[in-house]
């Protein structure tokens, strides 16, 4: 926080904000950059990801809990030396936890102590940037170094959030009423997640990239789990993969992520896994699929439900 | 292409967007070519995503999108190259494409896809051209797919044929033969270490899914062609199926249904949080004075902002009467389904079904929400729905459910009635009707048919609609806009 605006009506940045130099110059960079961070890109994130910073557009990025969202404005943050600055959206957020708010507390103490100032000197005073608490989105607004805002799980937030967004989004600029109105020093790139809970407004929309994440296909979910899990055996990552495949095509009640891929792959190094074999699927079943009756399904259908047929009982090694 | 070709198929591929329901304004239509041009020409796929991008809103749109965008940006034009090793007859196609999807080289089974067609698939006589006229007689058109088939793979096919189907070339192919050659292939080829019966329930799943994925690749190619050959924007009003939210109940297929029950948990919790939100926005009358003060700390001690006091979400009893007979099956299903998937935003859910009388299915609904796939199936053999046949009869219906079940009515119960009201000629029994409607808080009527055929033929939709407050809803869209208005808070 370099600025001292004191005055009613200083922007922040003085000059507007000037067309500044794109980070990725073609698609196959961003590809690159991102699998430096360790994210391997599909082509749809790559090419989305490439037109958000050349067009300057924020990105939406929509798809199931776990395939992820957040984790590719991680990896655009660290692909491009980026700060990564962060909003969480919940139920009940306002403009006073997303935006700016003034220290209520600060500003009394400050007024009872300057009790022989006159009021234009203490107004002056008091709405001041010392006293702004700058909450993420304005933290990335006035941020002079390349940032990357991640609005994470704005389906949660409620639609008057959203108007909210339109301002800061659209023109990457906020009003503070006391200060004025403060322009972005330097674009950020945005990321928008959603886990489409609700359905965002359509002005929020036109005004983003969309970008749907969905389940890879499976050569890039088995480079995934190599990546995350170097140590786990090729092979074992291939028939891995093969198995949560099969899994999505049941009708489940919580299809396994690419996290619970990643997690599966862990705990199979954890116990020494060789292959992957029936009677160590069925023990570690619990760590993809989180429901009981999921469980009970996948066996059956993978036709891994001896178990349960007493005959067979006795040879099996699950405790 | 030029700019302004460029411009104008952009635009063709906007106004075929928006036939099919995606709502692609200028605006969008604009950011589409910005989108266009930062990526370029040169790689199909990513022009693809970044067309996505810039003028999807959903993923339900998606599939939608692709199609139209296949035939607006074509892979290639007219029939694929010949190459020397290319297969000729069914079974030599077959060999290939068994390699191919062992493999799992996607390129190459869209590739013998084209093949398949251009070998097979071609039907017809062109209607317009005189020398097609001539020559085209002799092979019998869509009769005999095997002469119609030589024709499509010899000399300038475009001239003669009249079409590209997918469904000729598939019989010929019969992509379907394959699937114990490719399970075994896969089981073989893919050695892991899974054994027995979860390696071959493994194999035979990969091996379905191999031959929908040709089969999938068959039909776009199909489509592809005839857009050529009749002009693209005729093929693109019908040949790409709606999104699945715009599919009516009553003619959807199997495909189609499998489509909508996995569409039932995402809306359930759209609706749920639609719900809640509402629930928060009445919150408004007393003032909380804990809350008032402890948040009045925060501007020392000035109560600036008020807290209310939360009201008591009033959770409501839902009872769902569903006719199961015939073509509203699905539609009954589909309801269930997502009712029991809202479950938790009622005091309690009752299910009752019906064909010629009505029996409860709670329980049967519940179970169903681990098994989803046969609901339908299940809860016709094992409840007592009918006395002879399976036509609905609303008048012992309606009569059966107001004799056993009438004390489940109560002032806090909302009935939603799910049918088309078509009684078989039967008397429509209204005075049972006005019975359940004088019991209970509100009762509603979603009809699954059109507005317009209410009262045509033996329905006596009109007349229920009189009695209580009748809904169409045709379509998942109109369903979920229909929960959230008329479900109470």
């Amino acid at each position: 926080m370099t600025q001292s605006s004191t005055s009613q009506t200083v922007p922040t940045s003085p000059s507007g904000s000037p067309e500044q130099a794109p980070q990725f110059a073609s698609v196959d960079e961003v590809v690159e950059r991102l699998a430096g961070a360790g994210y391997l890109a599909s082509n749809a994130a790559a090419t989305t990801v490439f037109l958000a910073d050349r067009l300057g557009k924020p990105l939406l990025v929509e798809g199931p809990a776990g395939v992820g969202k957040t984790e590719l404005a991680r990896a655009m943050a660290a692909g491009t030396d980026s700060e990564l600055i962060r909003l969480q959206c919940y139920e009940g957020i306002d403009e006073s936890r997303a935006l700016y708010e003034w220290n209520h507390a600060s500003q009394l103490l400050r007024i009872t102590a300057a009790k022989d100032e006159s009021w234009d000197a203490t107004r002056e005073h008091v709405f001041s940037e010392e006293f702004l608490l700058s909450r993420p989105l304005l933290t990335a607004i006035r941020n002079e170094d390349p940032t990357v805002l991640l609005i994470d799980e704005i389906d949660k937030a409620d639609v008057e959030v959203e108007g909210l967004l339109l301002e800061v989004l659209g023109d990457f600029q906020v009003t503070v009423p006391e200060l004025g109105t403060i322009t972005a020093a330097r674009r950020p790139l945005v990321v928008l997640t959603s886990n489409a809970t609700r359905e965002l407004s359509e002005a929020l929309k036109r005004r983003c990239l969309f970008l749907h994440l969905d389940f890879p296909p499976a050569d890039l979910e088995r480079d995934i789990v190599t990546l995350r899990v170097p140590e786990l055996d090729g092979e074992l990552a291939a028939s891995l993969v093969r198995v949560v495949g099969a899994l999505r095509e049941l009708e489940l009640r919580k299809s396994p992520s690419i996290a619970e891929s990643v997690d599966w792959a862990r705990t199979l190094l954890a116990l020494g896994a060789e292959t992957l074999d029936e009677d160590t699927v069925r023990a570690t079943l619990g760590v993809i699929l989180k429901y009981e009756s999921d469980q009970r399904k996948a066996l059956s259908e993978l036709r891994l439900d001896r178990v349960l047929s007493p005959a067979d009982a006795a040879g099996s090694s699950v405790s | 292409m030029t700019a302004h070709a460029v411009a104008g198929r952009l635009v063709e591929f906007a106004r075929a967007l928006r036939e099919h329901g995606i709502a692609v304004g200028t605006g969008e239509t604009v950011d589409a070519a910005a989108a266009a041009e930062a990526v370029g020409f040169a790689d199909r796929e990513r022009l693809r995503e970044a067309l996505a991008a810039s003028v999807l809103r959903g993923a339900a749109q998606r599939p939608v999108f692709d199609g139209v965008f296949d035939l607006y940006f074509p892979a290639a034009h007219g029939t694929s190259e010949t190459a020397a090793d290319e297969p000729e007859t069914p079974a030599q196609l077959r060999d290939r494409l068994l390699d191919a999807l062992v493999a799992g080289d996607d390129a190459r089974v869209r590739a013998l896809a084209a093949t398949g067609i251009d070998l097979f698939g071609g039907y017809g006589a062109a209607a317009g051209g005189g020398q097609g006229q001539g020559q085209g007689n002799g092979h019998g058109g869509e009769g005999a797919p095997g002469g119609a088939g030589q024709a499509g793979g010899n000399g300038s096919p475009a001239a003669r044929l009249s079409g590209w189907s997918a469904y000729q070339a598939l019989s010929e192919v019969r992509p379907q033969a394959l699937r114990a050659r490719l399970r075994t292939a896969i089981r073989e080829a893919r050695a892991d270490g899974l054994d027995g019966d979860a390696a071959d329930a493994l194999a035979d799943r990969e091996a379905a899914a191999g031959i929908a994925s040709f089969t999938e690749h068959v039909r776009a190619e199909a489509r592809r062609r005839t857009a050529e050959l009749r002009g693209r924007d005729r093929i693109a009003r019908h040949a790409v199926a709606p999104q699945t939210d715009l599919v009516a109940f009553t003619n959807a297929s199997a495909e189609q249904f499998a489509e909508m029950r996995r569409a039932v948990q995402p809306l359930s919790r759209t609706l749920a949080t639609r719900l809640a939100a509402r629930r928060r926005r009445a919150t408004r009358g007393r003032i909380d004075l804990r809350r008032t003060v402890r948040r009045s700390l925060a501007t020392g001690g000035v109560p600036m902002r008020p807290v209310m006091r939360r009201r008591r979400p009033g959770r409501p009893e839902l009872v769902l009467l569903c006719d199961m007979s015939g073509s509203v099956a699905g539609f009954a299903q589909f309801t269930l389904l997502l009712t029991q998937a809202l479950s938790d935003q009622f005091s309690k859910v009752r299910s009752f079904a019906f064909v010629s009388r009505t029996d409860e299915i709670t329980d049967l609904v519940r179970a169903g929400r681990d098994e989803p796939e046969n609901l339908a199936e299940r809860i016709v053999t094992e409840a007592n729905l009918t006395t002879i046949g399976m036509s609905s009869d609303y008048d012992g219906a309606l009569q059966t459910f107001a004799d056993g079940w009438g004390d489940v009515l109560g002032p806090r119960t909302s009935v939603l009635i799910l049918g088309d009201g078509r009684t078989n000629g039967a008397p429509p029994n209204l005075a049972a009707l006005r019975e359940l409607a004088g019991r209970a808080r509100h009762v509603h009527w979603l009809n699954p048919e059109r507005e317009s055929s209410w009262g045509t033929g033996d329905s006596e939709a009109h007349r229920y609609a009189r009695e209580v407050p009748m809904f169409e809803c045709r379509t998942i869209r109109q369903l979920s806009r229909l929960v959230t208005r008329l479900l109470p808070d």
